[in-house]
């Protein structure tokens, strides 16, 4: 188990130790997010390495990453406990047929850790030996509201009340990260407990130096180019521009493809990992191809 | 612990400061703030920047604001705030930025020469750049209408029954039939001790999606757009998610207007904050900005679309086909509302109707009250009758 940061050079270099490469700003609110213990809230557009900031944060500091996938519908049941009622009912029907149940002995051991199922939040409340772990609650746009105001309860105190078991609460409190690709607005109230980042597009430094981490094997000149297109497909008037995350899979596609410089027909053939909207790739025809990598290559010659 | 004595009232003093430029700031926010700068390890004045960021700002369109107010504030003295102001501040969005510095500056008192009321309502909402001379940007006054008029139209609006339109959700609350609760069951049964166990249910819980209205507010639509927002306010006040947008030759996001309790507030405000009040249209366009801007904000959970125009476009063709199409295929419903409905020998022939009428759910008219009371008897209903499938406009013409 790793040492928590001291300081946002620490921070940053526990960030690179795990291949992310983060600015200064994001730097800064996960180190006070460390040190204050409290909730960080990323959000973003999809593919800006939201939900890889818990993972490699995990994995440098050596805790275990719990994460909470969020869809429409999720509830107590599926993010926090549930009892195992099919074998509670079993031991009914064995105490039953035994004769021996008297009713509190019953509910006390129906109601025991026995037949608790744990389930994400609990389970990152729950003591570990490694140290508290890393809670990722991902993509909370896709819960409904009822879910937010119940998670307000959680992230507030780090308890849980189980009616027939009990209060558990957090020795000491999980790293958490909550992520949101923004698809509604999140209420204050829950924005308010935590630190707020909104992650940007990186610039072309910074994506250069992280398909650098990622695609170690792809030749230098090809990630350059790589790099300068995709930040000039940003400044293109796309319905979806395409995320950190498209970078890098282009670039192992390229790579997969022996590639060495890109030209405008390997372009046409691999768009498909950059854009993901019929229409961003039905306006890319060859001639638009040419124009968007030149312009990159002019960008690239300015940026020495 | 003096020197941590002034930087706290500095930090109040920078609070107070984005208060005031419309940033909601809580007194904990602040105490977060000294919390934070003195848990150390902060040693630029970068650091102090993403320091503060990280504690006081929770919303990604309040950036800009803090950017300006930041480096407006955190300068030793007046003279280099004059200074300030004379040098170019870098800015990272030209157009929000310019919105934000005036913001500050106002909030500062820096802004004695601007004291026109309508210049700065207008940048405070128009958050949009350039205008093209083609526009004709005039604001309604809606001064001129009767207040007789106002009143009894507001009456019969409020009068009318709100849509009572449910969509099961994926979440589970306790009901009389439905599937087995087991949770439920067996708490129940244990306190009978086991001997009987006595079966609860569970059935999907019902909610009202989200309503998300575009309003036409061009010259050909400008005599329904007064009673249209009454209408509209009237579902803001009442429901809780209903998002509201005007378009002319620009989109205009009026929903937190509308969120103001006051029925005249509500619209004054909107239209103190639309610059194209029965101007021209430009359907295409303002749907293309809805498509990227918002409608991954405001369509996620099932929304229903109201779109209010009388598709009267000047230029039809593909960019209003490739909008509407996408806008149809990213809601639940599109209902579209007509007023030239209320023409008996209405037929769909122009190119923008017939644009988008393939597109659409439902069309329905809305040119008078009692048929705004019959849209929302139809946003209940879950199944659309024959005399507003919108294919039977298309074969009838």
């Amino acid at each position: 188990m790793a040492d928590l940061p001291k300081s946002i050079d620490e921070t940053i270099k526990l960030l690179s130790g795990g291949a992310y490469v983060a600015d200064r700003a994001l730097s800064t609110v996960v180190f006070l997010a460390l040190r204050m213990g409290r909730p960080l809230f990323l959000e973003g557009e999809a593919g800006v390495g939201k939900t890889e900031v818990a993972k490699v944060l995990a994995a440098a500091l050596g805790r275990r990453l719990v994460r909470l996938q969020c869809y429409e519908g999720l509830d107590s049941a599926s993010a926090l406990y549930e009892w195992n009622h099919a074998a509670q009912m079993i031991a009914i029907r064995v105490a039953e047929a035994e004769g021996t149940a008297s009713r509190e002995k019953l509910s006390e051991d129906v109601f025991s850790e026995r037949y608790l199922i744990r389930r994400p939040l609990l389970d990152a409340l729950s003591p570990d030996p490694a140290g508290a772990p890393v809670l990722l609650i991902d993509e909370l746009d896709r819960a409904d509201e009822a879910f937010e105001a119940f998670l307000l309860e959680v992230l507030a105190d780090f308890q849980v009340t189980i009616p027939e078991f009990g209060t558990i609460k957090a020795e000491t409190p999980p790293i958490v990260i909550v992520t949101s690709n923004r698809t509604r607005e999140i209420h204050d109230a829950l924005k308010r407990r935590c630190l707020y980042h909104w992650i940007d597009y990186p610039d072309l430094s910074r994506e250069l130096a992280i398909v650098k981490a990622k695609v170690p094997n792809a030749p230098e000149r090809l990630s350059r180019e790589i790099v300068a297109f995709v930040q000039q497909l940003r400044k293109e008037d796309l319905f979806k521009s395409p995320g950190t995350a498209e970078t890098l899979d282009w670039a192992s596609a390229l790579v997969e493809l022996d590639a060495q410089v890109l030209d405008p027909n390997l372009i046409g053939d691999t768009l498909g990992v950059v854009l993901k909207y019929q229409d961003d790739v039905e306006r890319f025809n060859a001639k638009k191809i040419d124009t968007v990598l030149s312009a990159s290559r002019e960008g690239l010659k300015a940026a020495g | 612990m003096k020197a941590e004595g002034q930087l706290f009232q500095r930090l109040i003093a920078f609070a107070r400061l984005l208060r005031r430029a419309g940033i909601p700031i809580g007194p904990g926010a602040v105490i977060d703030a000294l919390q934070a700068v003195e848990t150390g390890g902060i040693g630029t004045r970068s650091d102090f920047y993403w320091t503060l960021h990280a504690v006081l700002i929770k919303r990604h369109e309040h950036h800009a604001i803090f950017h300006e107010a930041f480096h407006r504030f955190w300068r030793r003295d007046q003279i280099e705030r004059v200074l300030a102001e004379m040098l170019p501040v870098t800015r990272t969005d030209g157009v929000k930025s310019r919105v934000a510095q005036r913001r500050v500056e106002e909030a500062l008192g820096l802004q004695k020469r601007a004291a026109k009321p309508p210049k700065q309502q207008d940048t405070v909402f128009d958050m949009r750049g350039t205008i093209s001379d083609a526009e004709i940007l005039r604001r309604k006054d809606f001064a001129q209408m009767s207040a007789a008029e106002l009143e009894e139209a507001r009456r019969l609006i409020s009068a009318i029954r709100m849509p009572d339109d449910e969509v099961t959700t994926r979440r589970f609350s306790s009901s009389l039939r439905g599937r087995i609760d087991l949770a439920r069951t067996l708490r129940a049964s244990v306190r009978s001790g086991g001997d009987l166990i006595e079966l609860r249910f569970k059935a999907p819980r019902r909610k009202k999606p989200p309503l998300v209205a575009l309003v036409d507010i061009s010259g050909s639509m400008s005599d329904y757009s007064r009673p249209l927002l009454q209408f509209f306010h009237m579902l803001t006040m009442k429901r809780h998610n209903v998002s509201t947008f005007l378009f002319g030759t620009r989109l205009t996001n009026v929903t937190r207007a509308l969120k103001t309790r006051d029925a005249d507030d509500a619209l004054a405000l909107c239209s103190a904050g639309v610059s194209d009040w029965a101007g021209g249209t430009r359907i295409a366009q303002a749907l293309e900005e809805f498509n990227k801007r918002w409608s991954r904000r405001v369509l996620g959970q099932g929304a229903t679309v109201l779109l209010v125009t009388d598709g009267l476009e000047r230029e039809g063709g593909g960019e209003l086909k490739r909008e509407i199409d996408r806008l149809h295929r990213s809601c639940r419903k599109l209902i579209w509302l007509n007023p030239l409905l209320r023409f008996e020998a209405f037929e769909a022939k122009a190119v923008g109707i017939r644009t988008i009428l393939p597109h659409v759910d439902e069309l329905r008219p809305v040119h008078d009250l009692s048929s705004l009371a019959s849209l929302c008897d139809a946003l209940t209903e879950t199944r659309t009758s024959r005399a507003h499938d919108p294919k039977h406009w298309l074969g009838a013409a």
